[in-house]
């Protein structure tokens, strides 16, 4: 899976399971704000990651994903 | 000094219809929600019948990080409060400024439960449960997304008595109200309609297997009955005092003007004669009404052989002298289960607004102990001003309501 095909599948997922314009998934956008996640639905997007790649975010880990370019250097790096 | 309870508001979502209007309709011309369910089929059900409840799109009207809470009955619990809201005229302006409270019959979160666990054991993981699974899952889901979307402030409770449940809640609601504890209460029942949530039901052989016969299959009193069909949806009504109505100008349909219940002590799923007869009993003695002053029974009978028998049975004991009518609504519902307390209340308010009893559909001959019964077959017009709802459960639990309109 290459890096543009990462990007991709990530923003179509949370476009609709958050149902946020997609348009806003800028790189450096904080993650968070633009999905409008509070402390329950930052659950769901580990979830989300979690079913579609396999990939579990430790509450450490998930401190350090601030933005869109973090997040998808995460998935990238964890692929299994 | 005890208040008097008026009805001021219903909503509906059923497989008779998602407006009042509708379900009227339904009710009038003898429409069966049942249908086949080839889902069912496949996924190895004894019994593939069941009700076809639409399920509504929530998107437009609630925002996403307050939908996940919500389970299917939780859906269909919200529309039909809209409704009912809005039929009692009732905002949410005032409701910010008034304490409102809430009881639902609820008796199960199946599917939510389900799904939840089964992400949790394929990832080995409770993060895969997801955000929203907790909240969905637990009994209480309705009364808890309801409470928080209309921003209620008073009683936040479910009553979970098996398909006694949303009676129980219009019970208990008419109580608090009746004694001044709570002026104007939301209350109803809600019961999920996916296949999980009745696997076991059906595996209990308790459901109608006349496939080749949707529209049939729930007959009750009919000597040829052969076992429910499971229906769903949701149904609510909203209750207060006579003065708090008036002094808001609510419109004033109808008042509870009795509630009965019992327990029969006796086996789960069995039900007896002594137990529904107490129940209603306590309900006439309650309102101190003659059973003379009933003028429709909306029975429970949900078209099993022994429990209709044995609700024909006691009300016979009662209205023996008195060929009072009798319908059961689930000859076009099926078994609405925790919601059918409030479903049957509400259908039992529109014939009586609308001056028929709607007939119990596929009564075509009693059996030697359904004949003691005067069983509406075919909706006929009459006017009448009082009727009497049972609603009875596994575990026996019984209740029973008594209504007088209003003009």
């Amino acid at each position: 899976m290459t890096r543009n095909d990462i990007v991709e599948q990530v923003n179509s997922l949370l476009a609709e399971e958050f149902e946020v314009d997609a348009t806003l998934f800028t790189p450096e956008a904080n993650v968070r704000d633009t999905l409008s996640l509070d402390s329950l639905s930052l659950v769901d997007l580990v979830a989300i990651i979690q079913y579609t790649y396999k990939i579990k975010i430790p509450v450490t880990d998930l401190k350090t994903i601030q933005t869109f370019t973090n997040l998808y250097d995460y998935i990238e790096t964890h692929l299994p | 000094m005890e208040k008097r309870v008026v009805i001021t508001g219903m909503g509906i979502w059923s497989c008779l219809g998602k407006t009042l209007e509708e379900v009227r309709e339904s009710l009038y011309t003898g429409k069966s929600g049942i249908t086949f369910s080839q889902e069912r089929k496949e996924a190895g059900f004894r019994s593939a019948l069941c009700a076809h409840i639409e399920r509504p799109d929530l998107k437009p009207l609630i925002p996403r990080n307050q939908r996940q809470f919500m389970p299917e009955e939780a859906q269909y619990a919200y529309m039909a409060t809209r409704t009912a809201l809005e039929h009692a005229r009732l905002d949410q302006d005032y409701i910010n400024q008034h304490e409102v409270g809430i009881i639902y019959g609820n008796d199960s979160a199946a599917e939510a439960t389900m799904d939840a666990l089964d992400k949790f054991r394929e990832f080995r993981d409770t993060a895969a449960c997801g955000s929203g699974a907790i909240f969905q899952s637990m009994n209480s889901t309705v009364t808890m997304n309801l409470a928080c979307l209309f921003r209620l402030r008073g009683i936040n409770l479910t009553a979970s008595g098996a398909c006694a449940s949303g009676s129980h809640a219009i019970g208990l609601s008419y109580l608090l109200i009746r004694n001044g504890l709570q002026d104007c209460m939301i209350c109803g029942g809600a019961q999920e309609a996916n296949p999980y949530s009745v696997a076991a039901f059906d595996g209990i052989q308790s459901f109608s297997i006349r496939e080749d016969e949707p529209t049939k299959a729930s007959r009750p009193f009919d000597r040829n009955r052969d076992g429910l069909v499971p229906g769903g949806g949701a149904a609510t009504i909203i209750i207060e005092s006579y003065e708090h109505a008036i002094k808001r100008g609510a419109p004033i349909l109808a008042e509870i003007v009795s509630w009965g219940f019992s327990g029969n002590g006796d086996h789960i799923s069995t039900p007896n004669i002594a137990g529904p007869t107490r129940s209603l009993e306590s309900c006439l003695k309650n309102g101190n009404i003659t059973p003379q002053q009933i003028e429709y029974i909306n029975a429970h009978a949900t078209s099993t052989r022994i429990g209709d028998s044995r609700e024909a049975q006691a009300i016979a004991q009662l209205f023996s002298d008195y060929k009072i009518p009798v319908t059961s609504t689930k000859s076009q519902t099926g078994h609405e289960m925790w919601m059918a307390g409030a479903s049957e209340l509400i259908y039992s308010m529109l014939m009586m607004k609308n001056n028929f009893i709607a007939g119990n559909i596929n009564f075509e001959h009693p059996d030697e102990e359904t004949a003691c019964l005067n069983v509406i077959p075919e909706t006929y017009e009459t006017h009448f001003d009082m009727f009497l709802s049972n609603s009875f459960g596994f575990g026996g639990t019984n209740s029973t309501l008594i209504i007088k309109n209003i003009s």
